[in-house]
């Protein structure tokens, strides 16, 4: 096969799980996860305020509120939908670009905006949540989100399952391949999600891989795989709670890591420090702008009579005041210079605390101001 | 990850007993007369009886009981759950043991050799090393990280690196060292029950250089504590790992020329003992530091730069650091010329004493 332009291979849409087309209307074939009215609303709301809350840190990022800011516009959509296929009690593992997954499995919104504004408040972990600090190095929590899955297993929890994110770029790293392989000798309960949203900054997804789909890769290692379209939420979600059935409960013959390849666009720039029109042209996004993921989604509850106006008119306003109520908190974060010597170590050697005084010592004699002033 | 791994095993021969100073274990103590390997491998059958949690993961460390035989006989003891031959990849291991330490295991990852970490760099810098402070203590990684480091033993390419600099660079990361088989049992023990992720490196030329008793039951000794192995009034010799010995015996010959060398033992790299450190230093006036590793950047370095903001006044000579050389590590029928052997040490120290 010939892969000529970027993105444009993955027009081939015939190869990937699909529930919802690209109107809303229900595949031929196709059957509805058995969600409830409520959980399709909920799943919906989640996906507007991602939509909401993206478009406002942009905003922010612009205003020099936030410092750089990884858009996910177009994969909101897979990210609220494999996040509602978890149990409460199973680990996810994000990377920079998946706040709704954070958020949809427990994150509050002001603790994405929190290391965005620079305070490490926003890493911390409720205590009734299961998500990992973001990724930032790439593919570097394959093997991690596996050895936790693994050692669930080995201390007999298996109601536990890993979810673990990351993009095509991803799969390139030696991380990727360490973590897969592990997971199939080991047979380990982890679901990866590989967010192919077809571009790593400006490096088109046929760059990364002469391999024809990158779920392919899966079988090298004998960890089964499905392709789904990521701009799908029900797809998505029907993949992703299956696979992470399989992770706990596997059936006869199965095993239990699972790769979803979820096919996908990424609308926007990389980061708020990216330009795409550099690398790609501009009908490319086009086309897959007409498959939004919240569109989609949105259409299907209308068609079904389960999304009224006035129903969508209150989940807008209810997300607005959601994300301002969010921007508040995190703009009130403070933080402590002492915090840099802290938690380095379970106790903090002699000498870093020798180090935490000398920078209090100098607080005092020239004041906090003095550290931002720009010598000239 | 090394073909050659076996015949090196061969290569650590058992060497002419020279007597180290150590701590005398209790008299009630049942003690065995191990090598420093033999301890390693005791400490970690020790703690895995003890803690269900202990695993290990590594290549060959299973049926093969790995190359220097560390994991002897465990495998068959503890199973295929808790003696982990993994695929070769060394990120893998690492990251692997990332996640099992978040799920509630303690695992002890060993890398082949030294040289062959770096793929496995990023998991420890990247992520071992802050996850503590990036989640401000809320999340904690115990686990091990063990590998054999060093030259001196005739070894190929890539299985000489002394590389322990660039762990001690790295906040988060503790790094350990023995240089006794008492030591070592006592240091693994510590590293495997701390609550943070311990490089724990093992100087593989004195693996089965001699022997010492070495009680049966398990003993801890702290991490961040130096150990002064020889008391002497005229100079203090900083030294660590299988540098130990030979700046011993370099101390013994330079006492009949009348001079009386201190002989440190830092035992732990990462935090560093700056206290014994400085006492001896503020006892002697006089300073020598011995590694294997090159001297620009190394850890030699940072110790003078810590004698000079804190004991300048005591200071009576330039301190001399005894290194290896800026250039990688030769091949073995150089690497006598490269590592700091006994003749270099003495000749330091008179150089030292000289000023």
């Amino acid at each position: 096969m010939m892969h000529a332009q970027s993105g444009i291979y993955e027009q081939d849409e015939h190869d990937r799980l699909r529930i919802l087309d690209a109107d809303g209307t229900v595949h031929p074939d196709a059957t509805v996860p058995d969600l409830s009215e409520e959980e399709l609303l909920a799943m919906y709301e989640a996906l507007v305020l991602a939509r909401r809350f993206d478009q406002r840190a942009i905003s922010l990022q612009r205003q020099g509120r936030i410092a750089t800011y990884a858009p996910m516009t177009g994969q909101e959509g897979s990210q609220v939908a494999t996040s509602y296929a978890l149990d409460e009690q199973d680990w996810l593992f994000p990377t920079y670009r998946d706040h709704a997954a954070k958020h949809v499995h427990g994150m509050e919104l002001s603790s994405l905006l929190g290391p965005l504004r620079g305070y490490r408040q926003g890493y911390a972990i409720p205590d009734d949540v299961n998500v990992m600090p973001e990724y930032i190095p790439i593919a570097t929590q394959i093997p991690q989100a596996m050895g936790m899955a693994w050692g669930y297993k080995l201390q007999d929890q298996t109601d536990r399952a890993v979810l673990c994110h990351f993009g095509d770029g991803a799969t390139s790293e030696g991380d990727f391949h360490e973590g897969l392989n592990f997971a199939g000798v080991f047979d380990v309960p982890v679901v990866f999600v590989c967010n192919n949203n077809q571009w790593a900054i400006s490096t088109p997804r046929e760059r990364q891989t002469a391999s024809d789909t990158l779920a392919g890769k899966a079988d090298a290692y004998g960890v089964e795989s499905i392709r789904v379209d990521g701009l799908d939420p029900l797809a998505v979600y029907q993949a992703t709670r299956a696979a992470v059935r399989k992770a706990k409960e596997p059936g006869p013959g199965e095993g239990r890591p699972t790769l979803i390849e979820s096919i996908q666009y990424r609308f926007g720039a990389h980061t708020t420090s990216d330009d795409p029109s550099v690398y790609r042209s501009e009908e490319e996004p086009a086309y897959y702008r007409d498959r939004d993921p919240v569109d989609r989604l949105r259409n299907f509850l209308e068609n079904e009579g389960i999304l009224t106006d006035e129903r969508q008119e209150a989940i807008e306003s209810r997300a607005d005041q959601r994300i301002e109520n969010a921007i508040e908190e995190a703009e009130a974060l403070e933080a402590d210079p002492d915090d840099i010597f802290e938690h380095v170590y379970s106790e903090t050697p002699d000498r870093l605390t020798a180090q935490r005084d000398d920078l209090r010592e100098l607080r005092e004699k020239y004041g906090d101001e003095a550290f931002s002033e720009v010598l000239e | 990850m090394s073909s050659y791994a076996e015949t090196l095993a061969e290569n650590v021969e058992e060497q002419s007993e020279e007597p180290t100073q150590r701590e005398t274990p209790e008299e009630s103590d049942s003690v065995d007369e191990l090598t420093l390997v033999e301890a390693i491998c005791d400490g970690l059958h020790t703690e895995m009886s003890q803690d269900e949690r202990v695993m290990m993961l590594g290549e060959d460390i299973g049926r093969n009981g790995g190359v220097f035989r560390a994991t002897d006989a465990l495998y068959e003891e503890f199973g295929d759950d808790r003696v982990v031959d993994t695929p070769l990849a060394e990120s893998g291991i690492i990251g692997a043991s990332i996640g099992l330490a978040l799920s509630g295991m303690r695992p002890v990852g060993e890398i082949q050799f030294m040289g062959f970490l770096y793929p496995g760099f990023d998991q420890l810098v990247s992520h071992a090393s802050r996850l503590r402070s990036r989640t401000h203590g809320q999340l904690n990684l115990p686990m091990v990280v063990r590998m054999p480091y060093g030259g001196g033993i005739r070894a190929p390419e890539h299985h000489s690196e002394s590389k322990e600099a660039f762990f001690v660079h790295e906040p988060g990361l503790k790094v350990v060292t023995p240089s006794t088989p008492y030591d070592a049992k006592g240091l693994l023990t510590a590293a495997i029950r701390d609550p943070d992720p311990v490089m724990f490196l093992e100087p593989k030329l004195i693996y089965r250089a001699f022997r010492e008793e070495v009680p049966e039951r398990s003993y801890e000794i702290d991490l961040g504590e130096a150990a002064v192995r020889r008391e002497g009034t005229d100079i203090s010799v900083f030294t660590w790992g299988a540098m130990t010995r030979p700046s011993l015996i370099a101390a013994e010959e330079l006492a009949e020329e009348g001079i009386d060398c201190e002989v440190v033992d830092l035992r732990s790299l990462s935090p560093l003992d700056f206290d014994t450190i400085i006492d001896s230093f503020e006892k002697t006036g006089r300073g020598a530091i011995v590694h294997e590793a090159p001297k620009t950047g190394g850890l030699g370095a940072e110790i003078a730069a810590t004698i000079q903001e804190e004991a300048l006044m005591y200071q009576e000579a330039p301190i001399k650091r005894i290194a290896g050389y800026d250039a990688h590590i030769p091949l073995h029928a150089l690497e006598d010329y490269y590592l700091p052997q006994a003749v270099r040490i003495q000749d330091g120290i008179r150089e030292a004493m000289a000023f």
